[in-house]
């Protein structure tokens, strides 16, 4: 069965590679930065689990000080003018567009295909993870496609991966070190404090009083923990559950299946949500890290008003 | 109470521009100092959860082959090809990726798209290019504006329809809470009722994307 541990492996390769060309790459001043921080990333793929939880604390700690003492530079890899771009833009045609649109391809052959394919009795993709290692899969071969296809370097996946790896910079890591701080704040029972806040002190007297807060407090402690995942158990258990589903009478699956959905307008507006909301900014070269979250936030507030009302409608026929 | 001065930390520390790495790695420090766990536990806590969630960064893997493509020409093509649509415009132009992005993710296909592999190298350009159209050549702040419109439809459009499909992770959260509490209901019970609004999202975004088309300012002579 192929697992995770064979897509953290190619990724650590991939990341080792950015480490070592980013060491030679003299046009970038701060190089060594470089090639530190995605060293220590490539390790952790590669050998994460054999550094114990410590050691990965401390690899954790060493990208945070990388990044937080700005050692971190933008490495610039030969890589094609504007010019030239638009001339091999008009040569290739619409033969460009190949490697990019294989990769949903590939993926979608993956999820229908190999996934339900069983060797020998076990299951070809381990099931839980199959997204993901067809993602992995379908890179590697949209790769193929594009360096065979557009005739580029050999090279070219490694220097344009880490061009655009650079771009992104210390941001790329943020999801995963939020992920590790929610299980920290977890420990700590950060959640369940907040939640006896909102519950002990706002008014759930009527209906609609009691929609409002279970609506607003998903959407403003999704905002503070960064997902509505780690909202959900806390204020239906508070709000949802006793107040909305018992004494109300209100449909279980209507006030959760909205109340998550209100959830997720308050992960539109926060920057804890970094893969989402502050990942995109760096990768489109924006000046404002909070421009998309800016965008967002008028749709997130209308739509929250409008999952109220329609819990209000629905939940309660 | 004390417990929530690391979600201080985090509020206070990304307001004030230090680096989000640091901000996280402190705001888990002072949460652990304030609920009595010592430093070096809570470090070894960060590092077992860091590493639990490497899945996270792997989607990473898609940027080689996005460079390739790039580095042909794969955005200029992008531009081209909406040069070509004499008649499509900006809004029309997200307001079709977000309805493709939520009719794909609502039968559970999440991961064929996204912010790298179809914003920046694809949509981003095709919205400029589009934008462009109407009000002659962007300034920076406006180029970014479009930029940022594209990816905000994209979370979006991903945001409100991924719960339309029952297998996904927020709808299983679901019916193991509901199940935990003695309510026994059916993935699918609680899919449809994602529906109205992604139906509501499509609404209110759409009608902003048509809103911010008719603000683009028109190109100049290209009026009359």
């Amino acid at each position: 069965m192929i697992k995770l541990g064979v897509v953290y492996v190619l990724a650590g390769l991939v990341f080792a590679a950015f480490a070592v060309l980013s060491a030679a790459d003299r046009n970038n001043p701060r190089r060594l930065g470089n090639a530190a921080f995605w060293g220590l990333v490539a390790l952790s793929f590669l050998a994460g689990d054999r550094l114990g939880d410590l050691g990965n604390g401390v690899l954790v700690l060493g990208l945070a000080l990388i990044a937080g003492f700005g050692w971190l530079g933008r490495g610039a890899p030969a890589t094609t003018s504007p010019d030239e771009r638009r001339a091999l833009a008009e040569r290739f045609g619409a033969k460009v567009f190949a490697p990019a649109l294989s990769l949903p391809v590939v993926l979608v052959i993956g999820l229908l295909v190999l996934k339900p394919l069983r060797v020998a009795g076990q299951p070809l993709l381990d099931p839980k993870q199959a997204t993901l290692i067809s993602l992995a899969l379908a890179a590697v071969i949209a790769t193929g496609v594009g360096v065979v296809l557009l005739h580029q370097p050999l090279i070219s996946p490694l220097q344009e991966g880490r061009r655009l790896m650079d771009i992104v910079g210390w941001a790329a890591l943020l999801p995963q070190l939020l992920a590790a701080l929610g299980a920290v704040f977890a420990l700590a029972g950060v959640g369940k404090i907040i939640g006896d806040l909102v519950t002990g002190w706002l008014p759930v007297d009527t209906r609609a009083a009691a929609i409002a807060v279970y609506c607003l407090g998903m959407a403003g402690f999704t905002m503070i923990m960064g997902n509505a995942f780690a909202a959900f158990p806390v204020l239906t258990a508070g709000v949802g559950m006793p107040i909305l589903i018992r004494r109300f009478g209100g449909d279980p699956a209507a006030v959760c299946a909205i109340g998550m959905l209100s959830g997720f307008c308050g992960t539109l507006m926060t920057p804890l949500a970094a893969n989402f909301n502050l990942v995109p900014p760096a990768l489109l070269e924006l000046k404002d890290r909070y421009a998309v979250i800016k965008a967002q936030i008028p749709t997130a507030l209308v739509l929250l008003l409008a999952n109220m009302g329609l819990m209000y409608v629905l939940a309660f026929r | 109470m004390l417990t929530l001065l690391g979600v201080a930390v985090v509020v206070l520390g990304f307001a004030a521009g230090f680096n989000p790495l640091l901000v996280v790695v402190a705001a888990a420090l002072v949460t652990g100092w304030t609920a009595g766990i010592p430093p070096l536990h809570v470090l070894a806590a960060l590092g077992k959860a860091f590493n639990d969630n490497r899945f996270v960064s792997a989607a990473l893997l898609v940027l080689p082959v996005i460079g390739v493509a790039e580095r042909a020409g794969l955005q200029e093509r992008a531009r081209m090809l909406i040069g070509r649509f004499r008649r499509l415009s900006f809004a029309p132009l997200l307001i079709g990726y977000m309805v493709f992005r939520q009719v794909t993710a609502a039968i559970g296909l999440t991961a064929i798209a996204g912010q790298a592999q179809s914003i920046r190298p694809m949509v981003a350009p095709m919205a400029e290019a589009a934008a462009e159209k109407q009000a002659g050549a962007l300034d920076p702040d406006a180029r970014d504006r479009i930029r940022a419109w594209a990816a905000a439809t994209d979370n979006i459009a991903l945001f409100f329809s991924e719960d339309v499909f029952i297998a996904v992770g927020s709808i299983l959260l679901m019916v193991g809470f509901l199940a935990q509490s003695g309510l026994n209901l059916d993935p699918l019970q609680l899919s449809v009722w994602a529906i109205p609004t992604a139906v509501a999202a499509l609404l209110i975004h759409g009608t902003r994307l048509v809103l911010l088309q008719r603000r683009l300012k028109p190109r100049a002579g290209a009026g009359g």
